[in-house]
C-alpha cells in the first residue's frame, strides 16, 4: 500500500529520461534547477498561504472575520499585500552600512531556504536525505540569527540593535533546548538520517513510544522552537510594543517582505520538523491492532499526513502567539538557563537509560 | 541620579545609550515624547518631555462663555469626556446657586459610571497589548461598543459627548435609555469574567506586573497620584467617597484598595472598579426620578466675581477645576487641574532600574492619555 504514493517512482522516471539524452554532469545540473525552481515556488505559495492563515487563525481568536473582501474568503489579499510590498519604495538610510543593510534578508532567507531542503515531505519526497540530517537542519536553521544581527547592526538605529542583541541571546540560548529536545529521539531511533527516524516510527510514533520523557522534549522542542523562530510570546527581537519593529524597523518594499516571509517559512519549517521526528513525519496514524482502521489511514496519502501534521502544530504555534502576553528578556533567558536546559539533559539521560535497557517499546 | 541628568542633558558629556520613545511610538499612546537613558536593557533615567498636542485650552476658554468652555472641555481626557464636563457643569451651578432637579443628578452618575467602566475596558485592552498580548485588544473593544451605542442613541456622539450644560442636561435621554443599560449590565457581567481568565491569572502576566514599578503611599501622595493609580498604593483618595458630588452620596460602593503599590496592584484596583461600576449602575438605573433635565437658567450665564473651585474623580483620578470670575459672561482665568499630569511626572521615580519593557508595562498601568496632560 505504501508504495502507490512512492514518490520515488515518479522521480526515479525523470532522472531516467533526463539520463537518456544527456550525459551525466547535464543530468545532475537539470535535476538542480529543477528542484531549486519547484523549492522557490513552493517557498513563495507557502509564504503566501502562511500569512493568510495567520490572519485567519488570529481573526478567529479575536472574535473576527478576517480578510474577505479580496477574492474568495479573501483568498487573494496576501497577494494583494504582496504586490503592495514589490512596488514600494526601497527607503534608503544615511550613515548605514549599504552592503550589510542589503545583504541581511538575503542571509535570513537563505538559511531558511537551505533548512527547508533536509525536510521529507513524503516517501521519496525529498531534496536531500543526508545520513546526519538532524544536525544540518539544527545548523543552518541557526545561521538565520547571522542575517538579524546584521540587519540590526547595519540599520544605524537604536531601536533595532536592542532588537538584533536580543535576539542573539535568545537564539544562541534556545539553539541548546532544540538541540538537545532533538537528540533525545536520536538516541530512541539510533539515527540522525531524517528518513531513517521516520521508518523507525512505522510501528508507532515517538510520541507516543517513548513514554513520558519523550513527551517532554516534544514539549520543550516546540517552546524552545518558537522562541528560536521569535514568535510570540517570545517576539522580543520585534517587541511591537517597545521596539516598534525590532531588528527590521528600517527596512521597507520587498526587503522587508524578505524578514516576513522567512519569519513565516521558519515556522514551518520548525512545525515540519516536529511532525517529523515526534509525530512520524509521513507515516500515517495507526492504532494498535484495529486492523481496519489502520488500512483505512494507509490509504490517505503520506504527503496530505505530512501536512496535517504539520499544519496542526502550526496552529499551536500561532495559538500561543495570540493568548500569551510577552516575556521579558531576563524572564525568557531564565526560562532556558534554569528549567529547560537542566530538564532536557536530565532528560536526555533517563532517555538513554530507558533506550539501553530497552524499555521502549 | 539628578548630577546624571545634568551632566547628561545639560553640559552634554554623555556617553550613555539614549532613546527617544515616542512622540510616535506604539506604547506611548499618543504624542509623548520619553527620553530614556538605558544601560544595556536597564532603564537609568527617564526624562518625560509633554507638549506635542498643547493646544491652550485654558486661555481659549477665557474668552468663550461657561456653555461653550464645556466642549472644550471634552478634548483633554477624551476617555472620560462626561465627567469633564460635569466638572465645569458643577462649578458654575455651585457658583450661582442653583439646584438642579434629582433626575439630572441621577443621570450624571449614570453617565459617569458608564464612561468610567468604558475608560477602564479600553484600558484593559490598550494594557494588555503593551505586554504582548494582542487579543486583549479586541476582547475590550467588543464590550465597550455596547456603552459607546447608548451614547450615540442619547446623545448623537460616541466619544466627545458635551452632554451636560451648566444646570442640567442639553435634552432628556432617549425612552431606550434605561433598557439599553440593564441588557449591558446583564451581558457585561458574563464578560468580565472572560477578562480574568485571558490575563489575570496568566503566570507571563504575572511574572511581568507582579513587583514591577512599586509606588509607595507616601511617594503617590507626594506626586499628588490619583485615582485607580493612586489607590493601587493604599491612598484612599476616591471622591466619590471622600466628596460625593451628584447622586454619589446615594449609591453604596466601597472604594477599591490595594497596597502593594505595583504594576499588579493597579491592575486590581481597575478591575475591581468595573465591578463597582455595575454595582452603581444597577442601584441607580431603575430610580431614576422623573422631572425636568435641566434647572431654569438664564440665557445668559454670569458668574458673580470671585474664586470658584469643583473636584470631580475622573476615570484617571482628579480633575479640578478652578475658575476666577470678574463677573462678566466669560471667565477672567481658568485652571484645570487634570490627573494625567501629575501621574505622569511618578514615571521617573518608579521606573527607574527596571527594563525597557516594564517601563512600558508601568506607563502602561499609569493609563495616561495624552492630550489630558497637554491641554
Amino acid at each position: 500500500m505504501q508504495n502507490l504514493y512512492d514518490f520515488s517512482i515518479l522521480t526515479g522516471a525523470i532522472h531516467e529520461s533526463l539520463s537518456r539524452s544527456m550525459s551525466p554532469g547535464w543530468v545532475t545540473f537539470t535535476e538542480l534547477v529543477i528542484i531549486g525552481l519547484v523549492f522557490l515556488l513552493f517557498f513563495a505559495l507557502l509564504g503566501l498561504f502562511l500569512v493568510y492563515l495567520e490572519r485567519k487563525v488570529c481573526a478567529i481568536i479575536q472574535n473576527r472575520v478576517g480578510p474577505n473582501r479580496v477574492g474568495k474568503w479573501g483568498l487573494l489579499q496576501t497577494i494583494a499585500d504582496l504586490i503592495k510590498l514589490l512596488i514600494k519604495e526601497l527607503i534608503p538610510i544615511r550613515k548605514s552600512d549599504k552592503f550589510l543593510f542589503n545583504l541581511a534578508p538575503f542571509i535570513v532567507i537563505i538559511a531558511s531556504l537551505m533548512a527547508m531542503a533536509a525536510l521529507p515531505f513524503a516517501k521519496g519526497l525529498h531534496a536531500i536525505d543526508f545520513n546526519i540530517g538532524v544536525f544540518y537542519v539544527m545548523a543552518v536553521s541557526s545561521l538565520g540569527v547571522v542575517g538579524i544581527l546584521l540587519a540590526g547592526w547595519s540599520s544605524n538605529s537604536k531601536y533595532s540593535l536592542i532588537g538584533a542583541m536580543r535576539s542573539g541571546a535568545q537564539i544562541v540560548s534556545y539553539e541548546l533546548s532544540v538541540g538537545l529536545s532533538l537528540l533525545a529521539i536520536v538516541v530512541f531511533s539510533g539515527s540522525m538520517q531524517l528518513s531513517a527516524i521516520i521508518e523507525s516510527q512505522a510501528n508507532g510514533w515517538w510520541i507516543f513510544k517513548g513514554h513520558i520523557p519523550a513527551f517532554i522534549s516534544f514539549v520543550i522542542f516546540l517552546i524552545a522552537s518558537t522562541a528560536e523562530i521569535n514568535r510570540g510570546p517570545f517576539d522580543l527581537a520585534e517587541a511591537e510594543s517597545e521596539l516598534t519593529a525590532g531588528f527590521h524597523t528600517e527596512y521597507s518594499g520587498i526587503k522587508f517582505a524578505f524578514f516576513f516571509l522567512a519569519e513565516y517559512i521558519n515556522m514551518f519549517i520548525v512545525a515540519g520538523i516536529a511532525a517529523t521526528v515526534f509525530l512520524g513525519g509521513w507515516m500515517p496514524l495507526h492504532i494498535g491492532s484495529w486492523e481496519g482502521f489502520n488500512h483505512i489511514m494507509d490509504f490517505v496519502p503520506p504527503i496530505v499526513w505530512f501536512f496535517l501534521k504539520t499544519f496542526f502544530i502550526i496552529y499551536v504555534i500561532m495559538w500561543f502567539k495570540w493568548t500569551f502576553p510577552r516575556l521579558r528578556i531576563d524572564q525568557l533567558l531564565t526560562l532556558e538557563w534554569k528549567y529547560l536546559l537542566p530538564v532536557s539533559l536530565v532528560n536526555i539521560v533517563v532517555i538513554a537509560f530507558l533506550v539501553l535497557m530497552g524499555w521502549h517499546f | 541620579m539628578t548630577e546624571e541628568i545634568i551632566k547628561d542633558v545639560i553640559i552634554g558629556e554623555s556617553e550613555d545609550y539614549i532613546v527617544n520613545i515616542g512622540p510616535q511610538h506604539p506604547s506611548t499612546h499618543g504624542v509623548l515624547r520619553f527620553e530614556v537613558c538605558l544601560q544595556g536593557e536597564t532603564v537609568k533615567y527617564i526624562i518625560p518631555h509633554i507638549g506635542y498636542i498643547h493646544r491652550g485650552i485654558e486661555k481659549m476658554c477665557e474668552s468663550l462663555t461657561y456653555p461653550q468652555i464645556i466642549h472644550l472641555t471634552d478634548r483633554m481626557d477624551y476617555l472620560s469626556a462626561h465627567m469633564n464636563n460635569e466638572a465645569v457643569c458643577l462649578c458654575v451651578e455651585n457658583a450661582l446657586q442653583v439646584e438642579v432637579p434629582e433626575r439630572v443628578k441621577y443621570i450624571r452618575t449614570i453617565l459617569d459610571e458608564l464612561n468610567r467602566l468604558a475608560s477602564h475596558q479600553l484600558w484593559w485592552a490598550a494594557f494588555g497589548m503593551d505586554l504582548g498580548a494582542l487579543t486583549t485588544f479586541f476582547y475590550g473593544l467588543r464590550d465597550r461598543e455596547m456603552i459607546l451605542d447608548i451614547f450615540e442613541e442619547s446623545f448623537g456622539s460616541r466619544l466627545l459627548h458635551s452632554f451636560n450644560t451648566p444646570g442640567g442636561l442639553m435634552h432628556d435621554v432617549h425612552p431606550n435609555f434605561q433598557k439599553k443599560i440593564k441588557e449591558f449590565i446583564k451581558y457585561f457581567r458574563k464578560k468580565l469574567p472572560e477578562y480574568d481568565q485571558l490575563l489575570t491569572g496568566n503566570v507571563i502576566f504575572k511574572q511581568r506586573a507582579v513587583g514591577i514599578g512599586p509606588m509607595s503611599k507616601e511617594t503617590a501622595i507626594a506626586y499628588g497620584v490619583t485615582g485607580p493609580s493612586g489607590r493601587g498604593s493604599g491612598w484612599a483618595c476616591d471622591l466619590r467617597k471622600h466628596a460625593p458630588y451628584s447622586a454619589y452620596d446615594k449609591v453604596q460602593f466601597t472604594e477599591c484598595l490595594e497596597t502593594e503599590g505595583d504594576t499588579y496592584a493597579r491592575y486590581k484596583v481597575r478591575m475591581r472598579e468595573m465591578w463597582e461600576s455595575l454595582s452603581i449602575l444597577e442601584q441607580l438605573v431603575d430610580n431614576i426620578p422623573e422631572g425636568d433635565y435641566t434647572a431654569k437658567m438664564k440665557p445668559i450665564i454670569k458668574l458673580p466675581a470671585g474664586e470658584f473651585f469643583q473636584r470631580v474623580e475622573t476615570a484617571r483620578g482628579e480633575l479640578a477645576v478652578y475658575i476666577v470670575s470678574d463677573g462678566n459672561k466669560t471667565p477672567y482665568r481658568i485652571r484645570f487641574r487634570t490627573p494625567n499630569f501629575s501621574n505622569l511626572f511618578v514615571i521617573n521615580t518608579i521606573a527607574s532600574n527596571f527594563k525597557i519593557a516594564d517601563l512600558v508595562a508601568i506607563s502602561g498601568s499609569l493609563d495616561l492619555v495624552i492630550p489630558d496632560i497637554d491641554r
